[in-house]
């Protein structure tokens, strides 16, 4: 199967190895809401509990990326990709401090990718 | 006319126990200003250490300012209220430069309304009573509101100075000590607030600790020593913060944005009078503040009927809103608050054309010239699709709205509610019975009527479903940072017969 529901730039990746060997491993969790919603927040894995509803998307240099299950029903038509961009998100995520900020951009999926990818129930998914 | 740029401090420290105290790790960050993108001053880069330290301030201040009676305290608001009406055109020009907000913004309604906030849990407090049950003719309850103790705080950046008044006002009229971490983007704003009003109470009522969420944020909403948290900002960290209340026992109180309805009916358009002009003012609201409000009326909702001639209308009225500098008192439409929300604005407006969604005006960077050259600008954008759009369902947090038409009354509500948030919602008819069924069957806490956008205190603020828990910006608020005590007393002398 080679169609992802979750990718990230090279950059992505690079901060990911990089938060990882200065923290240890890390997870992701996707946000919704104000402020610094809609974007992805990065944490020590396990610090953030995932719950019975949230789904696993994949993951990027090994991390887990997960989203909320009511938010990825209306974002399930959509690759995320895991970018990076100068900045100062509030939030709790791991980067903030180092002056970038991760960022979720998005590619809408084909009609053909759709099927291959099938769907995923909330929960289902859960990584190990 | 246009302000000059703000004389700030080199570097600022946290105020913690009545004193300026710089931070236990010996670093600072560096802090740009949206306006230009440009570095204004350092701020302090604390940690846990920090928080400990404030906490043993909260700690130490909060039985005695429990104690103090409710007139003084009410009178410490109030002279922390006029403090800030004497430099409110001072602190005004502060926060546009720390924020990138007009200034025309912040001079009518930041500043005014923070005062007014400290005024309203004045009159609060002191008009605020316990409650008597006569169970039976011996037996009496009395029912007194105490103070939690120490209470964390976690302001957004959005309207810095507001935000905290929100939040700092009724923790304070009720008694408690307060722990506030402002948002990393925008801490100046409360910082210059402090060095006017931070002698009117007692040392360490009330502490304020920066840094990062990660670093200062996080200790502070997983402290034990904390009796209750106040977060406003994103459902991630939300949820982080109640997963940490829930190992503490603690209450919280979360205000998590929303992804607003303004719905126009198709009688609004019925005559050409003063109230159709109010109409497309409310359209175009979305882009107050540049759209970084948590009840940004992002998504609207337009009768079929009138769809056309509305959006033809509405375009022009958008079109007519052009990114300015934030000092000069012309602009109404500011620079975003970072760098990082421009380009995640940006990168919402690319999925929605992907998904098919139609530019009708903007969509893209607005380039200003002069110091503001690189700043962090967007033109007011209109999309128009369809409402399982990935636009119409988040929170972009910019000047960008999302259209759809709707056919009767029906369809209209079930698009309203087609949302995970319910913060705030806008009804526009000119018609009442509309205007009340509408306002009722919308799932969300704050419904504008024929208005939108304003915040006055005594009106409660607070979201249904996935836009948090509580409610702010009312007397109902002090519920929140109160606990009750009981006390249940015998005036009968004999035996009470049950052992």
């Amino acid at each position: 199967m080679g169609v992802k529901r979750v990718e990230a730039t090279d950059a992505a990746r690079e901060w990911v190895r990089r938060l990882e060997a200065e923290h240890g491993p890390v997870m992701f969790h996707q946000s919704g809401g104000c402020c610094d919603g809609s974007a992805p927040m990065c944490f020590l894995r396990g610090e953030f509990r995932v719950g019975e509803r949230d789904v696993w998307l994949g993951d990027v240099e090994g991390a887990p990326v997960y989203i909320g299950g009511r938010q990825y029903e209306v974002w399930k038509h959509t690759q995320l990709i895991l970018d990076v961009v100068p900045g100062r998100g509030s939030g709790f995520s791991l980067e903030a401090p180092e002056g970038v900020r991760f960022l979720t951009r998005s590619r809408v999926f084909s009609a053909e990718e759709l099927e291959e990818l099938g769907d995923l129930e909330a929960g289902e998914a859960r990584q190990g | 006319m246009k302000y000059e740029a703000p004389q700030l401090s080199n570097r600022y420290q946290n105020f913690i126990g009545g004193d300026w105290v710089e931070p236990r790790s010996g670093k600072w960050f560096e802090n740009p200003s949206p306006v230009t993108g440009k570095t204004v001053c350092e701020i302090p880069r604390s940690n846990h250490q920090d928080i400990e330290l404030a906490l043993d301030a909260a700690h130490a201040a909060a039985p005695a300012w429990g104690k103090t009676a409710p007139a003084k305290r009410a009178e410490a608001l109030m002279k922390i209220a006029d403090r800030m009406e004497a430099s409110l055109e001072e602190l005004a020009v502060i926060e546009t430069w720390d924020n990138g907000k007009p200034v025309r913004e912040t001079l009518a309604a930041d500043l005014p309304l923070a005062v007014d906030h400290f005024r309203y849990f004045a009159g609060c407090i002191r008009a605020q009573e316990g409650t008597v049950a006569e169970l039976d003719d011996d037996t009496v309850a009395y029912h007194f509101p105490e103070p939690l103790g120490v209470v964390g705080q976690i302001i957004p950046w959005n309207f810095p100075i507001l935000m905290a008044a929100w939040k700092v006002a009724p923790a304070l009229a009720a008694g408690n000590a307060v722990v506030l971490k402002p948002a990393e983007q925008t801490p100046v704003g409360i910082l210059e607030l402090m060095k006017r009003v931070g002698d009117v109470l007692p040392p360490g009522v009330l502490n304020v600790v920066n840094g990062f969420g990660v670093e200062a944020g996080k200790p502070l909403a997983a402290s034990p020593r904390v009796a209750k948290v106040a977060f406003t900002g994103e459902t991630t960290t939300g949820r982080l913060i109640m997963q940490a209340a829930s190992e503490n026992l603690v209450p919280v109180t979360l205000e998590l944005g929303g992804k607003s309805p303004n719905v126009f009916f198709k009688d609004v358009f019925d005559k050409n009078d003063a109230f159709r002009e109010k109409v497309l003012e409310g359209f175009a609201m979305f882009a107050l503040n540049q759209g970084e409000v948590c009840t940004c009326p992002s998504r609207a909702l337009v009768a079929k009927e009138i769809y056309g001639t509305f959006m033809e209308e509405a375009v022009e009225r958008v079109k007519r809103i052009k990114p300015g500098h934030p000092l000069d008192t012309e602009t109404r439409l500011g620079a975003q608050a970072s760098t990082d929300q421009l380009e995640k604005i940006l990168s919402y407006i690319d999925i929605g054309k992907q998904e098919g969604a139609e530019v009708l005006t903007g969509g893209k960077r607005a380039q200003l010239s002069g110091e503001a050259e690189s700043g962090y600008y967007v033109e007011p954008t209109i999309l128009s699709g369809s409402n399982r759009m990935r636009v119409f369902q988040e929170e972009i947090f910019g000047p960008v709205v999302s259209v759809t038409p709707f056919e009767g009354f029906e369809q209209g509500i079930e698009i309203a509610n087609d949302t995970l948030y319910g913060l705030g919602a806008g009804i526009w008819t000119r018609d009442t019975n509309t205007a009340y069924r509408a306002g009722r069957a919308i799932h969300a806490g704050r419904v504008w009527t024929n208005c939108y956008h304003l915040y006055p205190a005594h009106a409660a603020f607070g979201g249904y479903k996935q836009s948090g828990i509580g409610r702010e910006t009312h007397k109902m608020m002090l519920g929140h940072y109160q606990q009750t005590k009981n006390l249940l007393v015998s005036y009968d002398p004999n035996a009470m017969g049950l052992f």
